[in-house]
């Protein structure tokens, strides 16, 4: 205590410090950067603060709640890629807001699906994945380390091993649909976010976030 | 001006027909057929066959069908006139240097430096009628003191004589006879025969002030045309580096790793050889030529610019989807033996861009580590199998995305299609879930019998609805219809008469639903 450190290495110290706890969070699983994609405003009853970078969500819900999650980081101007989906409505898509600029299509990941995965995983920050009926927890750990080291946030259609939390829908309905008269118009859906027990709920009408790209025709 | 021997005399040399010749030398048109390429839905250029069978310039193309039914028709492409010209133009300057290329089809040289190195004019002309007939083609000179004289003295040569010299100061002379529409500019001849000027000669005796104060400059110019004086110069072209590479095996190889392994050292020449330049090659077309003489094309898109790999790839993908008959579906395995050897292969950048720009900054901020990745994952899967939507429009919901291949560019008037209104779309919210190919299903009414609509758009109520067969059928609780979709009735190809349904099924599901004549189909799911 007698002799007093020198600014410099007082500064260099606390470098050396924070780069050792950057890697501590590392190994423990957390990013050393805690990056989150925005969402819709209307999720934000369900994840407040966004998606995660670097995790899997799993999702019980159509493909139209998987777009419009997609929807808040790509109007931020993130890519998306969206794998093993061939009947991806990119119309649809944009009426959500995703930008079809910045949209990647592997309608078939082939055989070997995990090496197109983390292939996709490797440069995109977000893609939306239809579960393989033969995901093993194993195939699902070794792309979970993949995942957390690019920072690459997996929405999964379906159940998957290592998830960060599930979507599910507990109730939807249609309405505007008449009996011979009138054509959908929204779309009310009670969404449920349960993450290690704890669950949280919201109403989202999905037709109402939809802008209407192809005007009304009738 | 008017005092102006300073352009020298000119040598022309016209291709009759050329746009004509040049699809023929592209293999896109066979030789003695009736056929014409179709300037604005109007026809251009025409055969000799279809000439005969009363076509001629100026027609409609229903009109020069009705006279000449097995007319092959081909729109105008400017950019193939010129390719092919260029292999004209280079033979041309193998034996006279200097050529000027006025437009594909037509090129002029100085003639003095010529006359003076084979003695004569005729002598020089008949060198350059020679190279041409080298090549198979048809080719008219003419020699006079301008270039558009001599244009004209070539378009008045004959087939047997196809070469005509206007002496030296009687271009005014030879010219004068000639009608005005001989300028090329329609709206000036127009105005002058209403005039009562109807030649050359009557055009040139106009005084020269009054001219520029009645037609302005390009009257001026014109009325220099008619005296002979046209002041245009001939400027020789700097023959270009040649940038694209052609291999030719002998004897033909007919298996893809084999051809792809003896293609690396002429693809890093040619990538070579366009940096050289400071050039990179963002769109390369690919000629693959198999011994029957069957030619394959194809035009391959980058985001940035080809590499040596890259364009290996892009041949080898080419050589594999070349066959559709092949025993392993349409995608053959790199060590299958091809249909046909093939004997000549040839690289032709389409497109280049300076090296300089193309370095980091990449078109619409595509960033570097993005597009290597997609691509690697291209060369893993298939060209096909990563793919890039973009808005195009159409009636049906699996039309209106098209999906390209990463690092293609979409084809022209994607984007006008999209922006048009397309009467008769669907309301939105639009359906997340499009099939792909239509779903078959079964829409029935209350007496389980199939939807029918009538040719008055009337239809039965829906009342049960089976989501594809083998399933349960499920009540109907809500429905709207039928919305008709009638396109292109003209066109067997695109022609759709066809009936939608909206419902909603006892599962909660919302469908929409495409039907004819009692059959179903779902093309898309809302969800």
């Amino acid at each position: 205590m007698s002799l007093p450190l020198s600014s410099a290495s007082a500064a260099s110290a606390a470098d050396q410090l924070r780069e050792l706890q950057e890697r501590i969070h590392l190994l423990q699983g957390r990013r050393n950067k805690e990056g989150m994609y925005p969402l819709l405003p209307c999720f934000s009853p369900l994840l407040p603060s966004g998606l995660r970078a670097g995790s899997a969500y799993s999702l019980e819900a159509p493909l139209s709640v998987a777009m419009a999650l997609l929807a808040g980081a790509s109007a931020e101007g993130e890519w998306c890629g969206v794998a093993g989906i061939p009947e991806f409505g990119a119309e649809a898509a944009a009426g959500f807001g995703i930008s079809l600029e910045r949209l990647v299509l592997v309608p078939d990941l082939g055989e070997r699906w995990l090496v197109t995965l983390s292939a996709l995983a490797d440069v995109l920050p977000l893609v939306l994945l239809r579960a393989p009926a033969r995901a093993s927890g194993g195939d699902a750990s070794r792309l979970a380390s993949r995942l957390r080291e690019r920072g690459c946030t997996l929405i999964v259609l379906g159940t998957w091993p290592q998830s960060e939390g599930v979507i599910r829908v507990e109730a939807a309905r249609w309405d505007g649909l008449g009996e011979g008269h009138g054509h959908l118009r929204s779309h009310p859906m009670q969404l449920a976010y349960s993450n290690r027990g704890r669950k949280r709920t919201a109403v989202v009408d999905l037709a109402s976030l939809r802008s209407g790209t192809g005007s009304a025709g009738r | 001006m008017s005092s102006a021997p300073s352009v020298p005399r000119a040598l022309v040399v016209w291709f009759p027909d050329w746009p004509l010749v040049a699809a023929q030398l592209a293999g896109e048109l066979s030789d003695r057929v009736p056929a014409a390429i179709m300037e604005k839905g109007l026809v251009g250029v025409c055969s000799g066959e279809a000439r005969q069978a009363g076509v001629v310039r100026g027609l409609r193309l229903r009109e020069a069908q009705s006279r000449c039914p097995d007319l092959v028709a081909l729109p105008a492409e400017a950019a193939r006139d010129a390719r092919e010209f260029e292999a004209v133009l280079t033979a041309i300057e193998a034996s006279l240097p200097g050529v000027h290329e006025l437009r594909p089809g037509l090129c002029a040289l100085r003639a003095r430096g010529a006359a003076r190195y084979y003695g004569r004019e005729e002598d020089a002309g008949g060198a350059a009628l020679e190279a041409a007939a080298r090549l198979g083609l048809e080719a008219r000179a003419g020699f006079a003191d301008s270039v558009f004289a001599a244009e004209q003295a070539a378009k008045s040569a004959v087939e047997l004589a196809p070469l005509r010299i206007v002496p030296p100061g009687e271009s005014a002379a030879f010219l004068a006879p000639l009608p005005i529409a001989a300028l090329g500019d329609p709206k000036l001849a127009s105005l002058l025969v209403r005039l009562g000027i109807r030649t050359l000669g009557d055009f040139a005796a106009l005084p020269l002030a009054d001219v520029r104060s009645r037609f302005g400059p390009e009257g001026l110019m014109a009325h220099a045309w008619a005296r002979g004086e046209d002041p245009r110069p001939v400027v020789p072209r700097v023959p270009p580096t040649p940038l694209e590479r052609v291999v030719d095996f002998e004897p033909g190889l007919d298996r893809v790793d084999q051809i792809a392994f003896a293609l690396r050292p002429l693809a890093e020449d040619f990538v070579e050889g366009l940096r050289r330049e400071g050039l990179a090659c963002t769109e390369l077309r690919v000629q693959i030529t198999d011994d029957a003489g069957h030619r394959t094309e194809r035009c391959w898109g980058h985001p940035r610019h080809f590499s040596v790999g890259d364009v290996v790839d892009r041949v080898r993908w080419q050589l594999q989807a070349a066959d559709v008959g092949s025993p392993s579906g349409n995608w053959r395995s790199t060590g299958e033996a091809l249909a046909a050897p093939v004997v000549q292969l040839r690289l032709l950048p389409e497109r280049t861009d300076q090296l300089g720009l193309r370095g980091q900054a990449l078109f619409g901020g595509v960033d570097e580590r993005l597009d290597h990745g997609l691509r690697r994952l291209q060369s893993m899967l298939g060209h096909d199998s990563v793919l890039h939507p973009v808005e195009a429009g159409g009636r049906l919901l699996a039309e209106r995305c098209l999906m390209l291949p990463w690092g293609e560019e979409p084809p022209s008037g994607v984007a006008a299609a999209a922006e048009r209104p397309w009467p008769g779309a669907i309301p939105a919210p639009l359906p997340a879930t499009v099939f792909p190919e239509p779903v078959r299903v079964e829409l029935l009414d209350a007496a389980a019998e199939p939807v029918l609509v009538d040719a008055r758009g009337h239809a039965s109520t829906p009342a049960w609805f089976r989501p594809g067969s083998g399933k349960d059928r499920r009540a109907v609780r809500g429905w709207a219809g039928p919305w008709p979709i009638l396109q292109r009735w003209w066109d067997p190809a695109q022609a759709l008469r066809a009936d939608r349904f909206q419902i909603l099924d006892d599962d909660g599901d919302a469908w929409l639903l495409l039907g004819a004549s009692g059959s179903w189909w779902a093309e898309a799911r809302y969800d």
